[in-house]
């Protein structure tokens, strides 16, 4: 019985998952389009709401292409990889409480991973080779450029990432992100009690999920598309959807450290049944991920993006000394109180 | 002498702008403001330009009384710099004496540059304002009279703009 709700549970989360990765590619569109002062693809369905299903349609149809001498076999595994780690790092992701459904005493969380935040670090920091392999062997000049840079940039980020997220560690006690999901009860949320900690790691899924201000990998003007420049049709499409699958499960990462996770703030106060509550809570989730997702889009459309020896300064020289130093604040604060 | 560089004036930041946020923030709101300013984007099928006298668009022929202004001279068959028009005169009972049994145009050929309405004495032949011209075959490319023969009321504008120019 476990693993058939197992099952069920990671079917309705991918299904969830792949439909708001699709919807958060309109909803980038649209929001894009408004920014620049036009509408934005309005014409499949109502308000364009079946653009994402026409995209999916024209990708499939479309020849895939593999460019001679390039190494086919990583050529393919690469867009694998990216989707893979996109996808599985959210099995760990508390997206509600307990819920009793049918008599079954349900936890809404794929895998109870005691070690979870160890597990989030070490697939993201996986997800670089999808990019660096792509870029190798494609076996031409722009692909390899973007590649080369995305894993410098990765292993940067990835050190203040780190960093920031002790802090939240340290004041849950745990590396259980149940645990430090229910630590944040009420309005204790995390971006109040470690605001450095909250901008460094923001800062540093930008980074992770190669989102505009540090879009090195695949800046347009230097590098026509970066490291998937000579990938087409559904494997294009593969690299496009990990991208903002990227973007859903770092949002849904920011969500749970820092704004609470599933914690919906007085819900308990409304006196509705508990089934009821867990729904509220699991719709709060998503909601507060989408509200990140529109931040990290609005950023996109605001802030330029930064020189390559920007982003090494601000990584090393900026962000690694403020993570430390939030780190030192927060272990003195704990330990006096 | 080495030429001097021009000097950039760059104020130099404050403390707390030297932390980003704050820009960043005031970034946001300047991008978040102009979802809901007016777009610019025009819904083409459903709402159409509406090109100005000055416009040439598809050459069509002046159709007055029910019959066209042409007399076949032929001079705008000479003048096509991109041999776009075909023109077959006879005679007829009419004032004018002559007419075209058949005037062609080549929509594939023609390139819009309205020579055969500057040489055109009688203002036959003029550049209307429909920029609408799709087929799906080569043959429906050639237009023949029955395409471009158009009343004069519609083509009033590009007259009136005409006269006012020359």
């Amino acid at each position: 019985m476990e693993i058939i709700i197992t099952i069920i549970k990671i079917i309705v989360v991918l299904g969830v998952m792949l439909g708001c990765v699709a919807y958060i590619v309109l909803l980038e569109r649209r929001l894009s389009a408004g920014i620049q002062n036009r509408i934005g693809p309005n014409r499949v369905g109502w308000q364009g709401l079946l653009q994402p299903i026409a995209d999916v349609m024209k990708l499939v149809f479309k020849e895939d292409i593999v460019p001679t001498k390039a190494n086919r076999f990583i050529h393919d595994l690469a867009p694998i990889i990216s989707i893979g780690v996109a996808m599985t790092t959210f099995a760990v992701i508390p997206f509600g409480d307990r819920i009793n459904l049918f008599g079954y005493d349900i936890k809404l969380q794929i895998a109870d991973v005691n070690i979870g935040i160890l597990y989030i670090l070490a697939l993201t920091s996986l997800g670089v080779y999808g990019l660096t392999l792509s870029g190798w062997s494609s076996n031409s000049k722009y692909p390899l450029l973007g590649g080369i840079r995305s894993s410098a940039q990765m292993i940067s980020y990835e050190l203040s990432m780190g960093l920031s997220i002790i802090g939240v560690i340290m004041i849950a006690g745990s590396l259980e992100l149940d645990t430090i999901v229910e630590a944040q009860a009420g309005w204790r949320w995390n971006i109040i009690l470690q605001p450095i900690g909250f901008i460094t790691f923001v800062v540093a899924a930008f980074a992770e999920t190669n989102r505009l201000p540090f879009d090195l990998p695949e800046a347009e003007p230097e590098l026509v598309a970066g490291y998937h420049t000579e990938y087409s049709g559904m494997k294009f499409a593969l690299f496009y959807l990990s991208e903002y699958a990227n973007m859903f499960v770092a949002s849904a990462i920011i969500t749970t450290l820092f704004l609470g996770g599933w914690q919906v703030p007085f819900v308990h106060s409304l006196g509705l049944p508990d089934f009821w509550v867990s729904v509220i809570q699991v719709f709060g989730f998503l909601f507060k991920i989408i509200l990140i997702v529109a931040f990290f889009i609005i950023i996109r459309w605001t802030i330029p993006r930064f020189r390559y020896d920007q982003l090494m300064n601000l990584g090393w020289k900026f962000m690694l000394p403020i993570a430390i130093l939030n780190l030192l604040i927060t272990g003195l604060i704990i330990l006096l109180i | 002498m080495e030429k001097q560089k021009p000097i950039i004036h760059r104020k130099d930041l404050r403390w707390y702008e030297q932390f980003y946020i704050p820009q960043i923030i005031a970034g946001m709101k300047i991008t978040l403001t102009q979802v809901f300013r007016p777009k610019f984007t025009r819904q083409y099928p459903e709402v159409k330009w509406q090109p100005p006298p000055s416009f040439r668009g598809r050459p069509v022929l002046v159709e007055q009384n029910g019959v066209e202004r042409c007399v076949a001279c032929g001079l705008c068959s000479r003048v096509c710099p991109a041999l776009a028009i075909e023109v077959q005169a006879s005679e007829t009972e009419l004032s004018k004496e002559r007419y075209p049994v058949k005037f062609e145009i080549n929509m594939l050929r023609c390139i819009f540059c309205s020579f055969c309405e500057e040489v055109c004495p009688e203002e036959a032949i003029v550049m209307s304002q429909d920029f609408e011209l799709t087929f799906t075959r080569q043959e429906d490319g050639i237009f023949g009279k029955d395409k471009l023969l158009t009343p004069l009321d519609k083509l009033k504008d590009r007259l009136e703009f005409l006269r006012k120019m020359r």
